[in-house]
């Protein structure tokens, strides 16, 4: 009885506190594993909120414009057809006057020439002004408040992304522009607002980060995620009722099984390109369209709906199925009033799984030109809404992404955060049906 | 009687108590077994036998919610003494289960795996020495001696049973556990592992949880009757079938409950 | 008559026709039901199925296969709808109260279901199609040789591109390599402590925000790695970095990419692991925990050994997730094809090169757009490949064990 284990079991022997120092050695690797999970997790989300707030936030510039009658009306004929003449060249010097007024008023100097003082303004302010007075021609005359986005970099500036050494070789800005700046805020005449438009507003040229939104992108996923819903389900469910209930145990059902699972794993992009060869080169719809992004996010999200309606049908009991065929109701019968209701919770939840994928789906979109594309106007129907070249989430916030202008990545990771809104939604929707509807057999 | 004198305490088990969450399974069980002795533990479905085997080497251990009170002595030594390690109480009380379970490696593989994790082989022929006297034990060298290679699960029922024991064996184990090791075997299987049984008794004490009350008279010298999580009576095998002081016991045996 | 005003017509006919189906059930047997072989709205649903498919089928005919030019819209409309009318009035007279109208309606029904179940073998012939015949447009322009076997990926709009594969795989391998690399080992053992240490609390917890990351859009991994990690790494191993060092000259590069993947691809790696690691039969650790086994050597010995094969399986899908993965590559890795072991170095993969060849305004008649087609087919055939063999061995796996 040499044997080491034969010993006291109240002592550990060497042996033993070494396998237990491994023991503990391995443990800490799963630990770290899941630490380092985690971490991964936690730094991106502190990265995309911590980039990401800012587009919630704009800086604007409050000003009082003189509506001069004759900059914009010389004859006074208020002829909506003659105002309209006037292009946003025409309402430069009113913003010119309009900031020069207002440093005076507050007692502000300057050595800066008036252009580079109204160069604060957002290069989108002077048609803003236009719309204004095309809207109220009879305000021509009157002096009106205005509050106009202030230009990126001023923006940019109050954020923090802009400082007085990065500006070095700016053109677009330079540091007496910043001492007016620090003089207007203190003036209380820029200041930093919840920016409403950033959600609701279109994308907006690359000169004018300050002025692009998610609002019409925003609309082109709806209608994407509407021909999502309107193909995808009920195909999606008719398929899995006739594998799960119907098909006979065959090679063809094998192989349409085999390859729902296989399609369920093929590249996105791979679905964009059949999208651009069938949908756009052989049927010409239009490029763009919501109607031909949906259509290819139906034939990538059905295998996902397919598979999660099989899982949910195939949770029903054979007993409910015996009760409803003894009674003498048709096999179709059954599967439509007794089995197809009791796994309608599963299905909505696997249903919603599948749309919050597609909607953050970005691949096949570049394909099918859902990029690339100043989505400005929000469609003006319904049938416009579909067929129009439009911009979907996703796809703006590559566009953005792409875009030269660092203030544009700011409204990347702010889309990021309505888009996770939009999936966060959708995710605890479906874990809530699942929880309230789930049955136990 | 001569092989009476001989005997010693193994393991000596003193008002156990043993909890599922909140349920009650084993009730204030003392129990003494003895060394070189086959032990049976005979009862109903669900009243503890098996709960209790598994306590006997804290298997009981990987099931969170299961909680054992009062002292298990193997050798006079509590084992469930905050100083023991599971892992060196496991190595000397072996364990065969229910269903063969060998590991998907080759038998020789099989064999040595309890060996190698303890360190008990220096060389590779002490190891081979090991798996050939272990397998001889089992009982079956004759049958796998020329195919050590080949998978473990490649065998058949019984010979997986035996296998494992084997396995159970080359850790040289004091105590071998049995749980119902014969229930998934067919009747011819079962004979060779009952002979089996009878052999290691040399070696090891031996406790052996069954289903079969005849297996229990074959096998065992001394039987254990579980009834609702309590130990109803102990004693010499003979004894219990023949006279048994507890009417439950009685009727157990007469086929009344169960 | 527009193709959405038809298509409305006719379902207005159907519906009409259901109705009047409907009526006439009642009609044929006076009123009493019970006469009726099937519930009357069989019969209603009868004609509406008798109008509504084969008139829609002649539309979307008409529409796929344009009929002769002279013939006019106007012909189209008078073709649809009195196929529609015409259907309408024979379904209605065959209605009888022996009439089996609920096996009619329930067969119509069932050929659906099969139509619905048909589409996923049709969008796989639709892929394997489109871009076969692409293809072969393209190795009419282009030696296939050169494609598969050339060196160098060079393609220019005027003509007289270099455009072989080779260069752009080596791309995509060493990324996926790379993310493998990362998501393995992480994935692999944060799925043994989530299901053989962690009590159900910490599984709880844990499980579900690791799944977060697999439920977060790759367009957010792609900006994550052009505006985060591929700064963080230019900092650390840039000019002027943290470690002194001069190895990387910009934000996209290998390693970039393939770390941002690899963070994907933990959710993914784990969760499948952890659904394999828990087919492994609980006798299985029973029998080595009772032999006196560490857990992890348990683990080590017997628990990874018996699932191998699906881990294997897991890792095989995972690399097919990170082969065919876009977004992060076209924002993360770069766009210079070259055959090169830095990992600091921009490189490109298949999936970038098929988004910049098809999003250019490239002629598409020319080789350099043809290609994205060529592409993409070695694509498909090489994740479907990689998923026929991954899903087949944790199949048997699965069946092992079952």
């Amino acid at each position: 009885m040499s044997n080491t284990l034969n010993n006291s079991l109240l002592t550990l022997d060497a042996r033993t506190k070494k396998r237990n120092a491994a023991e503990t050695r391995f443990r800490v690797y799963g630990i770290a594993a899941i630490g380092a999970g985690l971490a991964m997790l936690i730094l991106l989300l502190l990265t995309i909120f911590g980039n990401g707030l800012g587009a919630f936030q704009q800086t604007f510039v409050t000003l009082n414009v003189p509506l001069l009658e004759e900059k914009l009306d010389k004859n006074s004929t208020r002829n909506l057809e003659k105002i309209k003449k006037v292009s946003t060249f025409g309402y430069a010097p009113l913003l010119k006057q309009a900031m020069e007024d207002t440093l005076a008023e507050n007692g502000i100097e300057t050595d800066l020439k008036s252009k580079k003082q109204a160069a604060l303004l957002s290069k989108s302010a002077a048609a803003q002004l236009r719309n204004y007075v095309l809207a109220n021609p009879d305000m021509i005359g009157a002096t009106v408040e205005f509050t106009f986005l202030a230009n990126a970099r001023v923006d940019g500036y109050l954020k923090d992304r802009v400082t007085r050494e990065s500006i070095a070789d700016d053109k677009n800005i330079n540091a007496a522009q910043l001492d007016l700046v620090d003089a207007l805020l203190a003036a209380e005449v820029i200041e930093q607002r919840f920016n409403l438009s950033f959600i609701t507003g279109a994308d907006a040229s690359d000169q004018r980060p300050e002025a692009a939104g998610m609002g019409v992108s925003m609309l082109g996923s709806f209608f994407m995620m509407l021909v999502v819903l309107a193909l995808a389900l009920p195909i999606g469910v008719a398929a899995s009722i006739y594998l799960e209930e119907f098909a006979p145990k065959n090679w063809i059902t094998d192989i349409i099984e085999v390859n729902i699972s296989n399609l369920a794993a093929v590249p996105s992009i791979v679905f964009g390109i059949l999208g651009l060869a069938v949908f756009i080169n052989s049927m010409h719809l239009p490029q763009s369209a919501p109607l031909v992004g949906g259509l290819v996010l139906t034939l990538m999200t059905l295998p996902t709906i397919i598979i999660s309606t099989r899982a949910s049908l195939k949770s029903v009991p054979p007993s409910i199925r015996d009760a409803a065929l003894g009674v003498g109701a048709s096999k179709m019968q059954s599967v439509f009033h007794h089995v197809l209701p009791l796994a309608a919770p599963g299905i909505l939840t696997g249903t919603i799984i599948g749309l919050a994928q597609a909607l953050g789906e970005t691949a096949p979109l570049l394909l099918i030109g859902m990029i690339g594309f100043i989505a400005s106007n929000a469609p003006d129907s319904v049938a416009s809404g579909f067929l129009d070249p439009n911009s979907a989430m996703p796809a703006q916030i590559y566009e953005w992404a792409k875009r030269a202008d660092p203030a544009f990545y700011e409204r990347a990771w702010g889309g990021i955060i309505i888009l996770l809104v939009f999936l966060i939604t959708m995710n605890t929707i479906a874990v809530i049906l699942r929880r309230r509807f789930e049955r136990r057999w | 009687m001569k092989d009476r004198l001989m005997d010693t305490i193994k393991i000596s088990a003193k008002d156990v108590q043993v909890y599922y969450a909140d349920n009650h399974a084993i009730k204030d069980v003392n129990v003494e077994i003895e060394d070189k002795t086959v032990t049976a533990f005979i009862g109903p479905s669900g009243c503890g036998k098996s709960t209790f085997l598994r306590c006997l080497n804290r298997m009981n251990d990987t099931i969170d919610i299961c909680r054992v009170e009062g002292d298990i002595l193997i050798d006079g030594e509590d084992i469930y003494d905050r100083r023991v390690d599971p892992v060196q109480l496991r190595a000397k009380v072996g364990m065969v289960f229910q269903k063969p379970n060998p590991f998907p490696k080759s038998i020789y593989d099989n064999v040595a795996y309890g060996p190698r994790i303890h360190g008990l082989a220096r060389a590779k022929s002490d190891l081979d020495e090991i798996v050939e006297m272990s397998l001889r034990k089992a009982a079956i060298w004759d049958e796998v001696k020329d195919r050590l290679d080949a998978p473990g699960t490649g065998l058949s029922g019984g010979q997986q049973q035996r296998l494992c024991i084997a396995r159970a064996v080359a850790t040289a184990p004091e105590v071998l556990l049995m749980d119902e090791p014969c229930s998934a075997l067919d009747p011819i299987a079962t004979a060779q592992v009952e002979e089996l049984i009878d052999e290691l008794r040399q070696n090891f004490a031996v406790v052996i949880v069954t289903h079969s009350m005849q297996q229990a008279a074959r096998v065992s010298q001394k039987t254990a009757f579980f009834h609702l999580g309590n130990l109803v009576e102990y004693g010499d095998t003979n004894q219990i079938f023949t006279k048994p002081s507890d009417p439950r016991t009685e009727s157990y045996i007469t086929g009344r409950i169960g | 008559m527009s193709v959405f005003w038809l298509t409305l017509a006719v379902f207005l006919i159907a519906l009409l026709g259901t109705f009047a189906g409907y009526r006439r059930a009642f009609s044929v047997v006076a009123g009493d039901v019970r006469k009726l072989h099937s519930l009357p709205k069989y019969y209603g649903s009868f004609v509406g199925f008798t109008v509504l498919i084969p008139s829609l089928l002649m539309l979307i005919l008409w529409l796929v296969v344009p009929p002769l030019e002279q013939v006019s819209t106007q012909f189209r409309m008078f073709l649809v709808l009195g196929l529609a009318v015409l259907l309408m009035v024979l379904a209605i007279s065959r209605i009888t109260p022996d009439f089996r109208a609920r096996n009619a309606v329930e067969l119509v029904v069932l050929g659906l279901l099969i139509a619905a179940a048909s589409l996923a073998i049709l969008t796989t012939i639709g892929i394997v199609l489109s871009m076969l015949f692409e293809t072969r447009n393209f190795f009419g322009l282009y030696s296939w040789k050169d494609f598969f076997f050339g060196l160098k990926w060079a393609p220019n709009f005027r003509g007289d591109s270099e455009l072989s594969i080779l260069p752009l795989l080596w791309g995509t391998i060493y990324i996926s390599l790379i993310a493998l690399l990362v998501s393995v080992p992480i994935g692999l053992f944060a799925a043994i402590y989530l299901s053989e240490y962690a009590g159900p609390k910490t599984r709880g917890v844990a499980k579900p925000l690791l799944e977060i990351l697999a439920g977060i859009p790759t367009i957010v991994y792609g900006l994550f790695a052009l505006l985060t990690v591929g700064p963080l790494l230019l900092r650390t191993f840039g000019s002027g970095g943290l470690l002194g060092v001069d190895w990387m000259t910009g934000a996209t590069a290998v390693l970039t990419a393939g770390l941002v993947m690899g963070i994907m691809l933990i959710p993914f790696v784990s969760s499948l692991s952890d659904d394999i690691i828990n087919a492994v039969p609980q006798a299985m650790r029973d029998g080595s925990l009772g032999l006196g086994a560490t857990k992890s050597e348990t683990i080590r010995q017997v628990v990874i050994p018996a699932a191998l094969p699906g881990i294997i399986g897991a890792i095989l899908l995972a690399a097919s997730r990170a082969i065919g993965e876009t977004m992060i590559v076209v924002l993360g890795a770069g766009a210079l094809a070259k055959f090169s072991l830095d990992p600091l170095e921009a490189m490109t993969t298949i999936t970038t090169r098929i988004v910049s060849q098809l999003t250019g305004d490239g002629d598409f008649a020319s080789p350099e757009t043809l290609v994205a087609f060529a592409l993409g087919l070695t694509l498909f055939v090489l994740t479907l490949g990689l998923n026929v063999i991954a899903l087949y061995i944790v199949r048997t796996y699965r069946e092992q064990y079952e």
